[in-house]
């Protein structure tokens, strides 16, 4: 009955969609607001449908109805309750419906918050909305529908896949798609201005929060996904240029540039019609994201096996909406019209490079990512692209960025002051050079670029903290005056301070695992001992453990630096009889914001085990760094000019400060 | 500055970047790309020693031996033909004897594949599609895989 209802309410909501698809745009057309304002109510609906369905799966996952096909494929009644919860979208079906329920959410919170839009603005762009729900939700009824029912229902599920047994999986799908789908947003604005051939700076302040709430969420999205990926696949590795992860980083790349491009407009007027551009091309790469995940076209450390209907099924959804959207936008960006005027020096100037740095870096790993499809497909040849490649292209064009960071917030917008803002960077320069050199001083081996970028990411941080200074002007005036322009500073400039602040403690963290890590890999027997970094680490014995619905093997580690017991390891091997499958647990112990990672292998006949030990010196910085850029962001959604919304004609706010405030929060 | 002039510095620049980037990544393809290879391919093509590419096929039953420390030697064969391999280290969870593997380095001078990566896998019925396109091209593509493989998709959100 509650798979039924599910599947149901599905249908209904994707009725729903082609009313609200359709009725506000000829709406906008006839300018009738009845049938304009038909769109909120629909995406209320649109968003209750959804979430029935969405409830009705996790149900059946919960009480582990094996009569639903999907539930007995990913589920078993030994599994704790988080992960039968979280093995909702741990699998194809389920994560479409996630898709779906994060865009209909999104499509329900502008409906509730966009109070303050024009009408006509967003009956289109909760319409477009629509487009893109319709679209998906005619995909899962097609092809992938979750609520199909097996004859005789089986006693025991098949157990979800052991490596997304973990955490993890609660964390990093709904964070990533939260991104992904939270461009949606500034895709359907993107293409209601169109529909309307009119754009203003308003329009980048009504967006601007939407943005920065999905580059938020995907931020975060992607440095959950790497960390998993570091501790569970056993080599510690953060970041491979995999397919499927150069499909999250390209939305990221492109969303980062929207986000600079979006602040020119709203406060100069200038570069409308690249942003447009930018919003359409972000939510493109998502959705081809979602389709290099979902169709299995590429080979990549994270591929499953996947059905070629549902790829094909995706493409035509890529194509119409991608091809759709760039069409109207070759139509009718010519009609929008020209913003202000900046001298290539100056804060705009600066955000242009921004956009055309981080823009091309995306271009490379597009291509990069692309030309093995497109030469299988043209002369059959199969090729990989590895990590040298993205390193070789992606690498320089983005530490050029990172050097160029800290001028933008130094310069004023229309005319900067390039000397000037050298200026005040000297002293982070001369910093940069110093960690530079120490880095150079203390490590006698490892690549000879290392220091280099230790440099530049102390140089991405000293900058922007030069920002904060500047701005508050603290060794200047008197600490208390100091204070006081510190909490009078728009929440933005802290949040641009700690979000730059951010990419530099990331990169510092890059380069130091990259270069300095250390690696042991040998068998060891008990009693036998390793030696790595300071530590020395011990092998005891294995010993068995019982979990829920599987047996670990667990190795036991004494770890000792010098004379000093420091803690005990236990990773393990962790077999799944459901799956016939084990899965590698590394046990990570954490110095600072350093770490030891243990994994091992099966163990030999005679008492020995396959070990790899690393030390990963700040690796912890990569995903703190993440953090940072998190906590800007919110910073910066919490600014006060965001908070309020689009200005009101000064007439009406002084007839009604109150009510008009009140109203907008 | 005119309007005109501040739009060509602008595309100038633009046109700038783009240039280095497509010199950046013609420089990138020409070293950095690594060709795939099913065991026949290898023979058939005479893929020299020292050219790194990647290996697919199956891991022989039976021909997996252990030897000291971490070191392996399998055979890697599509049906045709068979390659063997060494590699030091530890193996990725799904490596067993009959399973598809994709392996990555270069050939020796005496026929020897010298692995130093063994591409880990996320699901236990997941067979490359590299490898399903070679045994199929070798005719030795077998029903029972076709079913593994067309079992319900296993898939993940990642």
């Amino acid at each position: 009955m509650i798979p039924e209802l599910g599947h149901y309410a599905l249908m209904l909501a994707l009725g729903v969609a082609l009313v609200q698809g359709t009725m506000p745009i000829v709406g906008t057309r006839t300018n009738d607001p009845l049938l304009m304002s038909m769109a909120t109510p629909a995406a209320l609906a649109q968003f209750a449908f959804v979430a029935i369905a969405f409830l009705a799966l996790a149900e059946c996952y919960v009480v582990s109805d094996f009569s639903v096909f999907n539930v007995y494929e990913n589920s078993n009644t030994t599994m704790p309750l988080i992960y039968r919860l979280t093995s909702v979208w741990g699998n194809h079906e389920g994560s479409m419906m996630l898709w779906v329920s994060i865009l209909v959410f999104f499509g329900a919170l502008v409906a509730l918050f966009g109070g303050n839009l024009p009408s006509a603005l967003k009956a289109n762009a909760l319409a477009v909305q629509a487009w893109i729900a319709a679209a998906f939700e005619l995909f899962i009824l097609a092809t992938s529908n979750p609520f199909l029912r097996i004859p005789n229902a089986p006693f025991e599920g098949r157990d979800l896949n052991p490596i997304l047994q973990d955490p993890g999986l609660a964390f990093h799908p709904p964070m990533l798609y939260l991104g992904y789908v939270g461009f949606s947003i500034t895709f359907s604005f993107a293409i209601a201005a169109l529909l309307e051939g009119r754009i203003d700076a308003a329009w980048a302040r009504w967006v601007r929060p939407w943005v920065l709430v999905a580059w938020m969420c995907l931020t975060l999205g992607i440095a959950g996904g790497s960390y998993w990926s570091y501790y569970e696949l056993g080599w510690g590795g953060f970041w491979f240029w995999d397919p499927v992860e150069n499909a999250s980083l390209m939305p990221w790349l492109a969303g980062t540039a929207l986000l600079h491009s979006a602040l020119v407009m709203e406060k100069r007027e200038a570069l409308k019609v690249w942003t447009i551009l930018l919003a359409i091309l972000t939510f493109s790469l998502s959705l081809m994201g979602t389709f290099l995940v979902r169709s299995g076209v590429l080979t990549s450390v994270h591929a499953f096996a996947t059905d070629p209907a549902r790829g094909v099924f995706i493409l035509a959804i890529l194509v119409v909406f991608i091809g759709g959207a760039l069409s109207l936008y070759a139509w009718r960006a010519p009609l929008l019209k020209q913003g202000g005027l900046f001298a290539p020096i100056s804060r705009e100037g600066a955000l242009v490079f921004n956009n055309l740095f981080l823009v091309t870096a995306c271009a490379t790993v597009l291509i990069g990512t692309l030309y093995p499809l497109a030469l299988a497909a043209l002369t059959g040849e199969k090729i990989s692209v590895g990590p040298p490649f993205f390193n070789s292209t992606f690498g320089p064009l983005f530490i050029a960025l990172m050097i160029v960071m800290p001028f933008g917030p130094l310069m004023g917008w229309k005319r900067g002051d390039l000397l000037g803002a050298a200026q005040r960077l000297l002293a982070a320069a001369i910093l940069s050079a110093v960690a530079a050199a120490a880095a150079f001083a203390i490590t006698h081996r490892g690549p000879v670029l290392a220091p280099f970028g230790i440099g530049i990411a102390i140089f991405v941080m000293a900058g922007a903290v030069t920002d904060i200074v500047e701005r508050t002007m603290v060794l200047r005036v008197p600490s208390r005056v100091a204070l006081m322009r510190a909490v009078g500073l728009p929440r933005s400039a802290w949040g641009t301070a700690f979000a730059h602040f951010g990419l530099g403690v990331t990169l510092f963290g890059i380069v130091a695992v990259t270069a300095w890590s250390s690696e042991r890999i040998a068998e060891v027997k008990p009693g036998g001992s390793l030696d790595i970094a300071h530590y020395r680490v011990t092998f005891d014995g294995v010993f068995n453990r019982t979990g829920s619905n599987y047996q670990d093997v667990v190795g036991r580690f004494t770890v000792l630096r010098g004379d000093e017991l420091v803690g005990v390891m236990e990773p393990s091997r962790r077999n799944f009889p459901d799956r016939d499958m084990a899965t590698t647990e590394a046990a990570l112990m954490t110095r600072g914001v350093s770490q030891l990672y243990i994994s091992i292998g099966d163990p030999n006949k005679d008492g020995s085990i396959p070990v790899r030990v690393y030390f990963k010196p700040q690796v912890l910085l990569i995903w703190l760094g993440a953090g940072f850029m998190f906590f800007g962001g919110a910073l910066s959604l919490s600014d006060r000019r965001l908070r309020i919304g689009a200005p009101r004609p000064a007439k009406a706010r002084q007839q009604k400060p109150k009510a008009a405030l009140q109203a907008a929060e | 500055m005119t309007r005109k002039q501040r739009r060509l510095v602008l595309i100038g620049g633009s046109l700038g970047v783009l240039a280095i980037a497509v010199a950046l990544m013609l420089n990138a393809f020409r070293d950095s790309i690594v060709f795939f290879n099913s065991p026949s391919d290898i023979l058939e093509n005479h893929v020299g020693p020292g050219t790194r590419i990647r290996l697919g096929g199956l891991v022989k039953t039976g021909s997996l031996v252990r030897s000291d420390g971490l070191r392996i030697r399998f055979e890697v064969t599509d049906g045709k033909n068979e390659i063997p391999v060494t590699y030091r280290g530890v193996v990725p969870d799904l490596f067993r004897e009959g399973q598809g593997v994709v392996a990555e380095g270069a050939l020796n001078t005496s026929g020897v594949f010298i692995a130093d990566t063994i591409l880990a896998k996320h699901d236990a019925t997941y067979m490359p599609k590299e490898v399903v396109d070679a045994l199929k091209k070798s005719g030795h593509w077998k029903d029972e895989y076709e079913q593994r493989a067309a079992l319900p998709v296993t898939g993940a959100t990642k």
